[in-house]
């Protein structure tokens, strides 16, 4: 099982760029220094590399475990030569070549290469376990934080194998927290021991580690338990676990769904004031969102060339720019388009279904048509950890706060500003307006494009968080005008209501009854709430009333 | 209703179709039924005459689309009621003659079983509860029609009921195809999932893919397109259509001479729904494949794209459409691919903002205008 989830992970390994290799090397020396502190009267001998490197793969494992019973420094860094392909050997004699400079991992003397010196062929079982080997060892890392992690992976994946190495971990282990994750490391592995009072404390200790992994173990034991007082002592745990996961599962989806809400709520804010006061059908509006996630592609690759030191600020420069890119296109199609087409809403739904085929096709011409990469800076990776199995990544986190940003913004500009003050009046009574001496034509502009800027910055969140190509916008353009229904034409509340209702809903059933079923759920309520509520949850106000 | 007791006396009911008209209809029924099978299988395929196997393959499947745009013109033009969703009636149309067509494999599939090959690889010991009459071709035709219409009719009868009008109905038609869509997509629901059906290999317990067969189902497409026309004239001309255009230009007017509109706009939508699935059923055997991507929005709209750059309220316009978009379609994908999109949105723009009545419209407005120099 172990050596089978490892092996599948190697492509990755062999991929890993230079720049992380260099990383792995770094931590292994300082592994190596560590070791040397702790025990001495153990080396790797030249028998042991050559167990290590010549004969069948099971000889050699055996060997590897051997060697992981009493690890040394120079154990540790042949090891890593091994995974880095660095190890050659000739006849008997086993060399490490580093940038064409060989030395001998015994003596760690420079000595030279022989022409007739091959390379040691690692396959993907022999790889699997040097891997798990070299995670082990980082139990004996000086860096605390690599030792937790190093305990951890054995949590997950408890190899008795590892024990002798745990055990010399923790007695050597100062630090207490990481002392406590490598006792519970120690304990998933006697889980499974012969004895049956170690398996008893091995329970009764898990019961501290309240995390899905450790659920999982206990439920795996459960089911091949034969002695009585273990198993008592086995659901015990397991009941003490589920409390405490089960609250972490609450917030979890309630949080994934506020996520989503915001979601949604971007995508659709711009759609409000469109479609909402404008009644315009403006089926283009995921293709002005991507228009916003490809200007902030641009302007990261831009901070990329020419102020890489300043990577990390980019998304500063992107909100603006994405606003900006899609408010731009949206003035344009105002004039150029849609402007002939006020008061027939089924004209302009086809017109600008015409409109996103070409802004789609336009940005395949120019960015190609695979998905293009955005990263996310620095400050955005990571979250908090608030539960055992609750943890919520700051880009989510930031995407939230950006959606609420934008809402005040937008209801700001809307309802405490000149321009705001217009564009209502303009919707609620078009003449009247003209004649108090108010250019109706540049209003419709720029609240048009108002509209499409707000769908611009929703395509620079999106981009955080998914993957930006030409069919980004299509993704999103059914759930953002689901929205904008659900929650009543030009009400901004009604927005708000609707788009974190759906997202709540979304994903509280997708716990029930996964994914798709919970979107299709979704859809028919929205369908049989209409039929309720033609009106949305509040009623239409605006220049679309009788459409 | 009123109509019943009114001692109104009617206008006689226009004739079905001029001399003129007469004469084109019967010149389509001919190349469809003589023309093009001489062309196709007896012409030698040398011959500057020959119509390749390619060819009629696109004219058929083009017919397909030519139904299912008469039928958006039903319901858009002549009762102003624009759907989003006969992607979806077309597709399940489709499914259910494909499930037919599955059944007809019999154990030539890959694994050799009874079953479909994706329940095989799925593990599947027996067939779903709604794939039991799907070896029948009786219940099949049966269900191409029942199938589309009691959706359509479930549908539209909450829909219509309480009133959605407009871009409301045209949003939640969106909603209900891109549900389905997600639905089929599923491999537990037993519509084979992303890769839909294909693989097809007998219909009627006759071989596919022969010429014959495939001759067979380009004339029945064909009559189905010229029948589908001769019905929807007719029903436009009748008074029923005269009420649906009342209703699109002036529903509330309608209502109060005492008309409920709401029988109206159903018949015409499962009729119109119906259609779609007829033409999907019969789109499945020629195309040799069925699969969800059939149901996207995106198809939907091009429906009523053929419709509105043909010209709306027109009958024959939905028809040229069909064909004039169609056809630069696989002129273009196949000349310059990336260009098609740009192509078929500049369609959807120019005919919006300036061809509001479509070819057929442009072409009698210049036609009138000849007339009335020729009268100066």
């Amino acid at each position: 099982m172990t050596c089978f989830s490892i092996s599948t992970r190697m492509p990755k390994l062999q991929q890993r760029s230079a720049a992380c290799r260099d990383f792995v090397v770094r931590v292994t020396c300082g592994l190596a220094i560590a070791l040397l502190g702790q025990s001495s009267a153990l080396a790797l001998t030249a028998e042991q590399t050559r167990a290590l490197t010549l004969g069948d793969t099971d000889a050699r494992v055996t060997a590897l475990q051997k060697a992981l019973a009493s690890p040394d420094a120079p154990t540790a860094a042949f090891l890593q030569a091994m995974a880095d392909d660095a190890v050659k050997v000739n006849g008997t004699q086993v060399l490490v070549v580093r940038d064409g400079k060989a030395t001998d991992p015994v003596s760690g003397d420079a000595t030279t290469l022989p022409d007739t010196a091959e390379d040691v062929i690692n396959n993907n079982r022999m790889r699997g376990e040097i891997d798990a080997a070299l995670s082990a060892l980082q139990l004996l890392s000086p860096d605390a934080a690599l030792r937790v992690q190093a305990a951890k992976s054995v949590l997950k994946e408890p190899d008795p194998t590892k024990l002798a190495m745990l055990e010399k971990a923790v007695a050597s282990e100062t630090n207490e927290g990481v002392k406590k994750q490598m006792l519970l490391a120690r304990a998933a592995i006697l889980l499974n021991s012969n004895d049956a009072d170690e398996r008893f404390a091995s329970a009764k200790t898990l019961a501290d580690s309240q995390t899905p992994d450790t659920q999982l173990l206990l439920n795996q034991r459960l089911s091949q338990e034969e002695d009585k007082k273990v198993r008592a002592q086995l659901q015990t745990s397991l009941l003490t676990i589920q409390a405490a996961l089960s609250w972490g599962e609450k917030l979890g989806a309630l949080f994934t769904g506020i996520s989503l809400g915001s979601i949604l709520l971007l995508v659709a804010l711009g759609l409000a004031i469109t479609y909402g006061l404008m009644g315009v059908i403006n089926m283009a509006h995921g293709e002005l969102m991507m228009i916003g996630a490809y200007a902030t592609y641009v302007v990261q690759g831009l901070f990329r060339q020419y102020l890489p030191g300043m990577f990390d600020a980019y998304l500063l420069v992107a909100v603006p720019a994405s606003f900006l890119a899609a408010a731009l296109v949206g003035a344009v199609l105002e004039r150029l388009v849609l402007r002939h087409l006020y008061g027939r809403p089924l004209e302009t739904l086809l017109a600008t279904w015409g409109i996103s085929l070409v802004l789609m096709q336009g940005v395949r011409s120019i960015f190609g048509a695979q998905n293009v990469g955005v990263e996310n800076p620095s400050w955005m990776s990571g979250g908090v950890q608030l539960l055992a199995n609750l943890s919520l990544p700051y880009n989510r986190l930031i995407i939230i706060g950006f959606a609420v940003f934008v809402l005040v913004g937008m209801t700001l500009l809307i309802s405490k500003t000149r321009l705001g003050l217009f564009v209502r009046g303009v919707t609620q009574n078009r003449p009247m307006a003209s004649a108090l001496g108010v250019n109706t034509a540049r209003i419709d502009t720029y609240a048009f494009s108002l509209g499409c800027g707000i769908a611009g910055l929703a395509g620079c969140a999106l981009s955080q968080i998914g993957n930006v190509g030409p069919d980004l916008g299509q993704n999103y353009i059914v759930d953002a005008f689901m929205v904008v229904v659900l929650g009543g034409v030009g009400q901004l509340a009604g927005t708000v209501y609707a788009a974190m209702g759906l997202g709540l809903m979304n994903k509280l059933l997708e716990g029930v009854a996964g994914a798709v079923l919970a979107k299709i759920a979704v859809l028919v309520f929205i369908i049989v709430f209409i039929q309720k509520r033609p009106q949305g949850i509040f009623a239409m106000k605006g220049r679309s009333a009788e459409a | 209703m009123t109509h019943t007791t009114s001692t109104l006396q009617l206008p006689e009911a226009p004739a079905l179709l001029g001399t003129k008209g007469w004469i084109l209809f019967l010149a389509a029924f001919i190349t469809v039924c003589a023309v093009v099978p001489v062309l196709n299988l007896w012409v030698p395929a040398d011959s500057v005459f020959h119509m390749s196997d390619y060819a009629v393959a696109l004219v058929g499947k083009v017919m397909c689309y030519a139904i299912c745009a008469l039928a958006i013109d039903l319901i858009w033009g002549y009762t102003g009621i624009l759907s989003l969703g006969h992607g979806l009636f077309f597709a399940l149309g489709g499914y259910v003659m494909g499930m037919y067509l599955m059944r007809q494999i019999g154990t030539d599939g890959n694994y050799k079983s009874n079953l479909p090959d994706f329940m095989v690889f799925l593990d599947w010991k027996t067939l779903p509860w709604h794939w039991t009459f799907s070896d029948s071709f009786l219940a099949t035709l049966l269900m191409i029609v029942l199938v589309p219409g009691v959706l359509a009719f479930v549908f539209g009868y909450f829909a219509f009921r309480s009133r959605i009008k407009g871009v409301y109905f045209s949003i939640i038609t969106q909603a209900m195809t891109f549900a389905a869509m997600l639905l089929f997509f599923r491999n537990e629901t037993g519509f084979g999932g992303n890769n839909g059906f294909t693989d097809f290999k007998r219909i009627l317990d006759l071989p596919i893919a022969t010429p014959a067969m495939r001759m067979t189902l380009f004339v029945l497409t064909g009559w189905a397109l010229l029948m589908s026309y001769l019905f929807a004239r007719w029903l436009v001309q009748s008074k029923f259509g005269r009420v649906l255009q009342a209703i699109r230009d002036a529903e509330s007017r309608v209502m109060f001479s005492g008309y409920s509109p709401l029988p109206y706009k159903l018949t015409i939508w499962v009729i119109s729904a119906v259609m779609c699935g007829i033409a999907g059923a019969l789109y499945v055997p020629q195309v040799g494949i069925i699969n969800p991507s059939e149901m996207s929005p995106a198809n939907s709209i091009e429906m009523a794209v053929w419709a509105a750059v043909g010209g709306r309220a027109s009958l024959i316009g939905p028809i040229v459409g069909a064909f004039l978009v169609n056809g630069m379609k696989s002129w273009l994908t196949v000349t310059a691919p990336e260009f098609w999109l740009y192509f078929l949105g500049a369609l959807f723009i120019g005919v919006t903002l300036y061809m509001p009545q479509g070819v057929v419209g442009l072409m009698q407005k210049l036609s009138a205008k000849t007339k009335a120099e020729e009268r100066v």
